[in-house]
């Protein structure tokens, strides 16, 4: 009798203790997509709240406090800062460390008292439309409220009149919001996947293990790596401007050279992580999935897709770790917002020692592993 | 620096631990220069490990070496600037072409560009890999891409090349070839630590040692090997016995009384035999339990008998240890 079936049991049985043997495979497979649920069940929520909010009261009287406590109690803006003229307002926006930032003029209360009609000026981010959407709507909605409240108890016509100004990418262009973002993601894909994989790849051949008997240092080892990757990585970002700005039509209104050096930290980074995969993986199919694992977070948690206003407090405190967080600051600082250095050094600064602390990390886990191997 | 009647590599008491596992336990051994020194041993009998640990890429747990009169410990960079080394898969880049995989090796030892175009033309001349220089690796036979591998190695004229299972996959004809080269680069005073699983490349080598779960268990030229007590007992002989149905000889001569030990080589039967039984004895011994034999005659031992019968002693004496 010809089973069809024949050595089915055998072949399940070899393929399950692979299974178990191969652990990191297995948790790997696992952990991305329960990852990926839980980020996108958490992070798809709607409802912007928190928007982190900039104040310049030049009233300071009680009545502009009280309107100050209704967009507080909105739960739609987080009043973060408050400045004291119109510049610290501008700059806040534009260094991305506020989204929203709302004027009152000094003859707010003055206007109120003799019932005439006071404007709130509202400025807000364009850089990412949805945030921006829900500002002005929110901010419409607490100004016609104010209005009545104040139409009820005096006789007074439209007292409270908000005026939202959208900067930065007026007709909320999607390609404006999300293209500098994707920049970041994709460099990232050129640089950590490249070097994790040309070190692997010595390991895997073991041309690593001979390297090791020559007197080359394990730092002249990794910069060499480094360096070749750092280019290509540059010119990546090169071709993916170009493309931005004469394809997509995407203005850039900051420097762009101020760009090309702040993207040097980032590419830092992403290249050291390479290395720090590559110390881990011992073949080409787990420094893969690795640099997935790297990918997955900087696509989420970094406020590519999803505004970081969003998450819930764990993301957040999260997305503080991804490098690609600090870089989509800067390409849409500089591209959307015209920042400029001021704005931006405290980002650059902080890929810089993030990139320092993985190399030295990477370097060390080198000397261990490959020479114990 | 390095006087002449320096060995090119002593170690002494060496221990290598990796956790409770003790993989070189206490090995000691001297290679002279000029010598062309076979480390043998079963795999995961700790050879790597050795040479890891002579090459400096491995800490010792204990003992010393000094390879070149270079202290391991102190100074491995400098030991790495003096050795060439060649490992088990000829680690080479694939997608380089031969010229490129030497030009590589050559700015690593830090040659300059007349040295280095200098050393290729001999290399390539005593390599014969003329022919092949603009290939890339990946297109080349084994037994050429072995020949690049050991011109990567020597590039930076080392005067002690390691060379981890050099001939491992290679065809004989390469093997052959190989050896050849091994024998004029040690005429011109290379010496050479060569780690293999052939018994005939052992026989080639001017000095032996054959490591045993991190033992040394035998030491000295191939001759030594064969004359020690272990392997030829005072009062015993070998013989071969060619006998038509080969494994029923084995059968037969494990079973009669002065025969001391018998195992297959091919299509005969390798004994030893005490003084007491001569060949006609023997003979007819086996001719009692219907063995027709073909031809029996005395045979020296070669390095495979020395290692098996070392490492069956070892064995033994463990047994008793432990018992």
């Amino acid at each position: 009798m010809d089973n069809p079936f024949r050595g089915f049991r055998a072949v399940f049985y070899k393929e399950a203790l692979h299974v178990r043997r191969d652990f990191a495979t297995l948790f790997f497979s696992l952990i991305i997509p329960i990852l990926q649920m839980v980020v996108l069940g958490y992070g798809i929520d709607t409802n912007i709240r928190q928007i982190n909010t900039v104040v310049y009261n030049a009233d300071g009287r009680r009545e502009s406090r009280e309107l100050l406590d209704r967009l507080k109690n909105s739960d739609t803006f987080h009043l973060i800062r408050f400045v004291n003229n119109d510049r610290d307002l501008n700059d806040a926006i534009i260094s991305g460390k506020c989204r929203v930032g709302i004027k009152i003029p000094v003859d707010y209360s003055d206007k109120l008292l003799h019932a005439m009609s006071a404007q709130v000026l509202v400025l807000i981010d364009g850089s990412d439309s949805s945030v921006a959407g829900q500002a002005i709507n929110v901010t419409t909605a607490i100004g016609l409220d104010e209005s009545l409240r104040r139409a009820l108890v005096s006789d007074s016509n439209f007292a409270v009149e908000m005026r939202p100004k959208i900067l930065f990418n007026p007709d909320s262009r999607s390609p404006n919001f999300f293209l500098p973002g994707l920049t970041a993601i994709l460099l990232l894909n050129v640089t950590t996947f490249l070097t994790a994989f040309s070190i692997v790849r010595e390991k895997e051949r073991g041309t690593l293990e001979q390297l090791f008997v020559t007197p080359v240092r394990p730092m002249g080892l990794l910069l060499g790596k480094l360096l070749p990757y750092l280019f290509i990585g540059f010119f990546e970002l090169s071709m993916l401007l170009i493309f931005m700005r004469f394809i997509f039509l995407v203005p850039i209104h900051g420097n762009v050279l101020l760009l090309a050096f702040l993207s040097l930290p980032y590419l830092f980074v992403s290249l050291s992580l390479g290395i720090l995969i590559s110390s881990k993986a011992t073949t080409q199919a787990q420094a893969m999935q690795l640099a997935f694992l790297t990918i997955l977070p900087s696509v989420f948690f970094s406020g590519y897709i999803f505004p970081r206003e969003t998450m819930p407090k764990f993301c957040l405190a999260l997305s503080y770790f991804i490098p690609a967080t600090y870089f989509i600051n800067i390409t849409r600082g500089i591209i959307l917002r015209g920042a400029s250095w001021v704005h931006l050094w405290s980002d650059g600064l902080a890929l810089f020692l993030m990139g320092t602390f993985l190399l030295v990390i990477a370097a060390r886990r080198f000397h261990n592993k490959v020479i114990m191997a | 620096m390095t006087s002449s009647d320096q060995p090119a590599i002593s170690a002494s008491h060496l221990v290598r631990r990796f956790g409770d596992f003790t993989a070189v336990n206490d090995v000691s051994f001297r290679v002279e220069k000029g010598e062309i020194f076979g480390f043998l041993g079963p795999n995961g009998s700790g050879k790597t490990t050795v040479i890891k640990m002579l090459t400096g890429l491995l800490p010792l747990s204990a003992g010393d070496a000094s390879v070149m009169g270079i202290n391991v410990r102190t100074d491995p960079e400098g030991v790495r600037e003096n050795i060439g080394y060649m490992s088990q898969n000829f680690s080479l880049y694939a997608d380089l072409t031969v010229f490129e995989n030497l030009t590589f090796y050559g700015r690593i030892y830090g040659l300059s560009p007349e040295r280095l175009r200098e050393r290729m033309d001999a290399i390539v001349r005593l390599n014969g890999l003329g022919p092949y220089l603009h290939r890339l690796s990946a297109q080349l036979s084994g037994g050429w891409k072995q020949r690049l591998a050991l011109g990567c190695a020597m590039l930076h004229e080392p005067s002690l090349i390691f060379l981890d299972e050099p001939t491992a996959g290679i065809d004989p004809v390469a093997r052959r070839q190989l050896w050849d080269l091994l024998f004029e680069l040690s005429a011109h005073g290379i010496t050479f630590f060569v780690t293999t699983h052939y018994m005939d490349e052992a026989e080639r080598c001017s000095h032996v040692a054959y490591i045993y779960f991190g033992k040394v268990i035998a030491d000295g030229t191939p001759d030594d090997l064969r004359e020690l007590p272990a392997v030829k007992p005072p009062g015993t002989y070998r013989v071969e016995i060619s006998a038509p149905r080969v494994t029923r000889a084995l059968r037969a001569a494990r079973t009669i009384p002065g025969i001391r030990s018998a195992t297959i080589f091919g299509q005969s039967v390798h004994a030893l035999i005490d003084d007491s039984l001569d060949l006609e004895q023997l003979r007819a011994q086996l001719l009692k339990n219907d063995v027709i034999v073909a031809e029996i005659r005395p045979l020296a031992p070669s390095l495979e008998d020395v290692f098996v019968e070392l490492t069956c002693k070892h064995q033994a004496e463990q047994e008793a240890s432990r018992g």
